[in-house]
């Protein structure tokens, strides 16, 4: 049977077809998909959103150690949370096929950097594996499990936002491979890296990293497709579709284990070929590669390392190996001065709350990634630095003992707090820090598209569990001024943020109110402007939403949008804002 | 050989909420339905809270990319008025734009930081020489229900690419709930309509 898939289902689909027992990962885009969708197979597979990635690689590599088969799921960004273990999980290898899908975002389409995952591959020493459309994804993430299970190694299944979130035809297997149970067989020497046995293992890591470069240049993951031989191109990934297009005519030796790499398949095709050009997304990691062993080539020369690739670049590429001049049609929409459509937190939004009550205070806020990183937008304009999952806390801390003039105060969410901001929070109780942390509870892990957290009481299986508290959380790590607020409340939240915030000792406010897009209601009833009451201030503007609407001098709120959270009646002085009956 | 010539390729822009998604699905299943290789492209996460969002649809005897080249697709529809022109340097001479009367003013033109253009209409007159405007929203009220407006605008693309009408109807049988096929067709039909009777 066929079907419309995207990547991430297909990776799904995959693990399920090639009898995965345990999915386990964290959510990130674009990798997200990958794991909700393996949950529709729970019934032969355990799947679980872990708290954060690390957790998730280990619980994976747990699995496969005992013997079954077990993948795990993340953003490129999640691989750095994971690396401690992905480091020595190639040393000591596993029983069961591993294999991390690691879903890179060239582009920065919803990521605040955009490393390339293959780097990580070669410096973990593990196969990387990486399909070009969504019939590959599912494929080739049984690849690699067999691969794993061959070498005894974990592999990494390396995706791009563009073959994640892609559709394409798929053809479905019947034949359903049932899963392994763990049956772990005690062998110390293999898997404990107490340094006698870890040298033995580095040596047997290299040693399998030369059969699995004979083992790639033989695989059909690698194959030549020959065409005219004045030019061949080596393409990885999604470059190879659009180099399809855009040099129909070309050889091209498309890569799907593109680590180890493939030397011998590589030598072949170089010598097949008059000139060779590499097109690759992101680093030149083939290219490099190419250079180490003495094959003239060109690759980054032409082809851009930043951002993403597309069929436009390919043909600014292609005129410029050419030279040839390419101009691509120009945008209509700068000279049209189109409005700007940056992504906004939606009407109803608790977030909104916090960050209106935060604009009366003269602080320093150093936030996290999550939909509260739209605080950073005008107007709201309130977050000043983000780094990375649980920065915020930590970081808080740092500037406040490095005497930063302004009271500092940290941003997390919930699902944040329980990935990596516990831990900042611990420091700052146990260093004596004065910081304020704010943990904005909505629920639910709410930018990446509502994923269940140990904050929800629901696991993806489907099942009831405890909820844990953040409030307790914080008291047991030894902050003593633990406080929750309403963000919908205004006069509240200003009042504790106040206390806090003026406290010199260090505290935690929780904010909590649910996510209304995820719990599909409204917060209360829409509102409307009295337009003889209404002043033109513009103080209801202020708070960014976007049910709110300026034509002209006129200020209305739209009711189809609006949420009826109330934020913007409590910030009118002039009572013009009021329900809509 | 693969022949990128043989492929068509289709835009779908909008904001993020209107339903970009459903309205791909519905314009891939209907090429899968003729008998085409497809592949599509639709932005997640963050830039879907609000955000303007796009859809690309290609389909042909093979496809590669899934994304489209600048000019050169065949149709573009797009579900908001002004968000049609962020993507008409994609649309190939003589393509079909099909524009949703519906505005849907960001919060960047409340706070005076841009301007939402004042007569939309002429500047997409401008912009693209084969242009449809279609009050989606009333066409899918006169349908039955306004929540059909998506179907109203891939109706008047349908006019667009050279699908059979057939392949589209069945695309919407899969592709909603089944209480609402009726409807949708209806809508779909409307749209076709006013687009052929525009033109």
């Amino acid at each position: 049977m066929k079907e419309l898939l995207t990547g991430n289902e297909a990776i799904a689909r995959g693990a399920y077809e090639a009898g995965v027992k345990v999915a386990a990962g964290y959510p990130g885009t674009p990798s997200t998909e990958i794991l909700e969708n393996a949950s529709k197979y729970k019934d032969s597979m355990y799947v679980e959103w872990a708290p954060n990635e690390k957790v998730g690689f280990e619980v994976a590599a747990g699995a496969a150690i005992g013997g079954a088969r077990a993948i795990t799921t993340m953003k490129h960004v999640g691989l750095n949370v994971a690396a401690d273990p992905l480091m020595t999980l190639s040393y000591t290898g596993i029983e069961g096929g591993f294999v991390a899908c690691v879903a890179d975002d060239p582009g920065m389409h919803s990521s605040q950097n955009e490393q390339d995952t293959r780097r990580y591959a070669i410096f973990a020493k593990i196969p990387v594996i990486e399909p070009s459309d969504s019939q590959e994804a599912k494929d080739y993430l049984k690849a690699a499990l067999d691969i794993s299970e061959e070498f005894k190694i974990p592999t990494i299944l390396r995706s791009t936002t563009r073959v994640s979130h892609s559709r394409s035809i798929v053809e479905l297997s019947d034949d359903i491979k049932a899963p392994k149970t763990a049956d772990f067989k005690k062998d110390p020497p293999r898997f404990v890296p107490v340094p006698a046995w870890a040298r033995g293992m580095r040596l047997r890591l290299e040693e399998k990293l030369a059969k699995m470069s004979d083992a790639a240049s033989a695989s059909p993951l690698n194959r030549i497709e020959w065409g005219c031989r004045k030019l061949g191109i080596i393409a990885p990934g999604i470059a190879y579709q659009y180099v399809k297009d855009a040099f129909p005519e070309a050889s091209v030796l498309k890569l799907g284990w593109s680590f180890p790499f493939p030397d011998k398949l590589i030598r072949e095709f170089a010598a097949g070929v008059e000139k060779l050009l590499v097109v690759e997304e992101l680093e030149p990691i083939i290219e490099e590669h190419l250079k180490f062993l003495g094959i003239a080539c060109d690759g980054k020369n032409f082809v851009p390392a930043i951002g993403e690739l597309s069929p436009d670049v390919l043909k600014q590429i292609k005129a410029a190996y050419e030279g040839r001049v390419y101009s691509a049609p120009k945008p209509v929409a700068e000279a049209a001065e189109l409005p700007a459509r940056p992504p906004v937190l939606c009407p109803g939004c608790p977030h909104r709350g916090i960050f209106a009550a935060l604009k009366n205070f003269d602080i320093i806020l150093t936030g996290d990634i999550g939909c509260y990183s739209l605080g950073v937008m005008p107007p709201l304009s309130k977050m000043d630095t983000i780094l990375c999952m649980g920065g915020g806390v930590s970081m808080a801390h740092g500037m406040q003992k490095a005497g930063n003039t302004k009271k500092m105060v940290g941003m997390v969410g919930d699902s944040t707090f329980f990935h990596s901001g516990i831990t900042g929070l611990l420091d700052i109780a146990y260093n004596k820090g004065t910081s304020t942390i704010i943990v904005v509870d909505n629920r639910i892990t709410a930018m990446t598209g509502h994923q269940d957290n140990p904050g929800t009481g629901k696991t993806l299986m489907g099942e009831e569990t405890g909820v844990v508290s953040i409030q307790e959380l914080g008291k047991a790590c030894g902050i003593k001024r633990v406080r929750t607020v309403n963000p919908y409340k205004m006069k509240e939240t200003y009042d504790v943020l106040k206390e806090e915030i003026e406290a010199d000792e260090p505290s935690l406010i929780v904010s909590v109110a649910p996510c209304p897009l995820h719990v599909a209601k409204r917060v209360g009833s829409p509102k409307k402007i009295l337009q003889d009451k209404c002043k033109k201030c513009g103080a209801c503007i202020k708070v960014g939403c976007p049910a709110i609407e300026k034509a002209g001098n006129t200020i209305t709120v739209n009711e189809f949008l609006c949420s009826g959270c109330s934020i913007c009646e409590q910030t009118c002085k002039f009572g013009a804002i009021v329900e809509n009956i | 050989m693969n022949n990128i010539s043989d492929t068509v390729s289709v835009i779908l822009c909008g904001v993020g909420g209107q339903g970009i998604l459903l309205g791909s699905e519905i314009t891939s299943v209907a090429a899968i339905e003729a008998g085409f290789d497809t592949k599509t492209n639709e932005v997640h996460g963050m830039a879907q809270r609000g955000g303007s969002v796009l859809g690309q649809i290609r389909y042909g005897k093979k496809v590669n990319s899934p994304l489209i080249a600048s000019g050169e697709a065949a149709a573009l529809a797009s579900f908001e008025a002004a968000e049609a022109i962020r993507y008409a340097q994609f649309l190939r001479p003589g393509g079909l734009a099909v524009v949703s009367t519906q505005k849907i003013v960001p919060v960047t033109v409340s706070t005076g930081a841009s301007k939402y253009p004042d007569d939309i209409e002429a500047l997409l007159r401008k912009v693209f020489p084969r242009l449809c405007i279609i009050d989606a929203a009333g066409l899918a009220v006169k349908s039955g229900n306004i929540k059909a407006a998506n179907t109203v605008i891939l109706g008047a693309l349908s006019t667009g690419l050279e699908l059979p009408v057939d392949a589209w109807k069945r695309a919407i049988e899969k592709s909603v709930k089944p209480k609402f096929v009726e409807l949708n067709i209806c809508a779909f039909e409307e749209g076709r309509k006013a687009a052929l009777a525009a033109q």
